[in-house]
């Protein structure tokens, strides 16, 4: 027992996490407990082995590039504190209906831009800010596997370039990624709804 | 002389450890060790239980008030903290497309199917079905230990002072005493049944060691301050059969034992249990592999079947999930118990959490340390409900038939019915799931004209 909010006091930064992200206090302590759950030996910070332990993401076909989100800062990057846990996942928070559309704030975490950027990145691994045909084709590998020719995965590569690329250089750069997902209501599909 | 002096103080310290150490023994035995043996209650436990729920209605009452008088947060139950959408991946897939016109042979990729993909691997990084049964569950309203005091803060002096008055109870009253009666009945029931064990097999024999057995454990459960309701006593798992139930901790065998005598099932251990284990099986056949023979699941069907083929003796006790999970859930049953064949007699364990944690996180805590912190629980209240026994039916095999007796019991006990295996718990999960996945995916990118 101690002074108000043993769970708060352990959480650096509460304010300015909550400012930066737009999730509610009591949103950033749910995550918090979730982030100790998942930090096994306690070490304060998670690694990836930490996120290879929970069951349900080891088998999603691209289990490994989302956990690759979290430790994307820097190349060697091999862990990640909590302040950094939150703000991957403050990509999918749901967008907030009632911002006012002034473009001098800078877009927030959730944004339609931002959400696109953080799906851009599951794609372009090299972060040359197009996605090549190769870094395609490695997706969807990820994605089948064994299900498919390797004939097969080569020809939706190719026809899905081609329907995207607008400047035939061969590869999907952020623009024309933004561009060919216009009618797609990221708002909705990228979003987890918290209930508390 | 100054020597005899010393000497004599120190005789006269030992001459009064002595005396009081016979009358605290005393005191035991006649107050709870011999009412407990004969199934008899003195009603101490139950004006126990009484106070302890009242203070800790009190508890969550002051709790509750400090917290509305703050504006702070809502204690958060362990139900799920995001909203989860359960659409198939068609269906969410199918919208993420909605906008393109479809092809003809029915299949495609788009850009947007990589977003299904990615906000369910988020959602399980969120929160998980699986993994939060390997933790222990989260309080509703604080029970004054303090090792669930997670999210809970600092109220009222009066709490605080309550809650230091229930750690002396339960340190240095409480505890002291259920070790002394889980000593005498672990030592009574090594010597009991070695004892009963020299006698000729007949049914006096017989008679006598479910005695022994029986006694042992009312103690032992004594020495927990377990509770336990038992319910449907008519469906009492009888001899021949099978009796199959939810595993949450070590002490399952104990509150089950208390109420019936079973052959237990279990590996050969060494030290103290082994001991315990050895003098067992003297009176009684138990059923203990060794390491090496429980790698041959043949064997060790053909054992159980023997067992259970044999009329005459006890029902066996097996927990089909191979571990412990945390009592939300239930999670899926080995198939090999089913495959023995003989009637199964399943049975539903529900502890409170309110009185205590049972759930063993074999990860955190090893057997010794887990024992103390039951022992420095309040109590351990749990209902035990015997259900109508089953038998494999026509046409169904045995992991279907697993899953009906699993079904059964995760209904009684309130508890969620899971798939999932309980040996996720040390293991990785196996290629077989994400290639399921990806099977599922490639015939809405291939459509339905798919080579493989």
């Amino acid at each position: 027992m101690g002074s108000r909010g043993s769970t708060l006091s352990k959480i650096p930064n509460v304010d300015k996490l909550m400012q930066e992200t737009g999730f509610s206090q009591a949103h950033i302590i749910r995550l918090h407990d979730r982030f100790r759950a998942l930090d096994n030996d306690e070490k304060g910070y998670l690694c990836p082995q930490d996120f290879e332990a929970i069951k349900e993401l080891a088998m999603n076909p691209i289990g490994d590039r989302i956990i690759g989100a979290f430790f994307a800062q820097g190349p060697q990057q091999e862990t990640v504190d909590f302040n950094s846990f939150v703000k991957v996942l403050a990509h999918f928070r749901p967008t907030d209906k009632n911002r006012p559309k002034e473009s001098t704030s800078p877009d927030p975490i959730n944004s339609r831009t931002n959400k696109l950027k953080f799906a851009f990145q599951l794609y372009d691994q090299d972060k040359d800010g197009k996605i090549s045909r190769d870094e395609l084709l490695q997706v969807l590998r990820a994605m089948l596997e064994m299900q498919v020719t390797e004939e097969q995965l080569e020809s939706i590569t190719d026809r899905t370039i081609q329907e995207s690329d607008t400047d035939r250089d061969n590869a999907i750069s952020f623009e024309e990624f933004r561009k060919s997902l216009d009618k797609v209501n990221i708002e909705h599909k990228m979003s987890i709804r918290f209930l508390r | 002389h100054m020597d005899l002096n010393q000497q004599n103080c120190t005789n006269d310290a030992w001459g009064a450890a002595r005396s009081a150490a016979q009358v605290w023994l005393s005191l035991v035995v006649g107050l709870i060790m011999l009412p407990a043996m004969f199934g008899v209650s003195l009603g101490i436990t139950e004006t126990y239980m009484k106070v302890l729920i009242k203070t800790l209605k009190w508890a969550t009452f002051r709790i509750q008030k400090g917290r509305r008088e703050r504006e702070t947060l809502k204690p958060s139950p362990s139900n799920g903290i995001i909203q989860r959408d359960d659409g198939s991946m068609e269906k969410e897939i199918g919208e993420l497309r909605r906008s393109r016109p479809k092809r003809p042979d029915g299949g495609d990729f788009t850009l947007s199917d990589v977003f299904y993909f990615s906000r369910k691997g988020l959602e399980s990084i969120v929160e998980d079905e699986v993994t939060q049964r390997f933790s222990s569950e989260e309080l509703v309203s604080w029970n004054l230990l303090t090792r669930t005091n997670n999210n809970f803060h600092y109220v009222s002096l009066r709490l605080t002072v309550l809650w230091g008055l229930g750690v002396v109870i339960r340190y240095c009253i409480l505890a002291p005493l259920r070790i002394t009666l889980a000593a005498i009945g672990i030592s009574w029931l090594v010597i009991g049944t070695t004892v009963v064990g020299l006698l000729p097999s007949s049914r006096v024999k017989n008679w006598l060691s479910e005695l022994v057995h029986l006694m042992c454990y009312r103690i032992c459960a004594r020495g927990l301050s377990a509770t336990v309701h038992y319910h449907n006593k008519q469906n009492r798992p009888r001899k021949g059969g099978i009796c199959v139930a939810n595993h949450t901790s070590p002490i399952d065998v104990v509150i089950l034992a208390n109420d019936g005598c079973y052959a237990m099932v279990g590996q050969v251990h060494g030290g103290l249990m082994g001991v315990i284990q050895r003098s067992m099986v003297k009176s009684c056949p138990h059923i203990w592999f060794e390491r090496s023979e429980m790698k041959d699941r043949h064997l060790v069907t053909q054992r159980l079947r023997d067992h259970v083929n044999d009329k005459t003796k006890l029902p066996i006790l097996i927990f089909p999930e191979g571990t412990c999970i945390n009592n939300t859930s239930v999670m899926m049953f080995k198939k090999g118990s089913f495959e023995i064949g003989g009637t199964i007699y399943p049975v539903a364990i529900k502890y409170d959490p309110q009185f205590g944690d049972a759930f063993w996180n074999s990860a955190k805590y090893n057997m010794v340390s887990y024992l103390l912190r039951m022992m420095t629980s309040w109590a351990i209240v749990c209902n035990v409900w015997y259900l109508p026994a089953m038998t494999q039916m026509e046409g169904e095999d045995a992991v279907q038939f697993a899953n009906r007796v699993k079904s059964a019991i995760a209904r009684q006990g309130g508890l969620v019915d899971l798939s999932w295996d309980g040996g996720l718990k040390r293991d990785k999960v196996k290629n077989t799931f994400k290639e399921l996945e990806q099977k599922k995916y490639s015939s809405m990118v291939v459509g339905d004209d798919s080579s493989d």
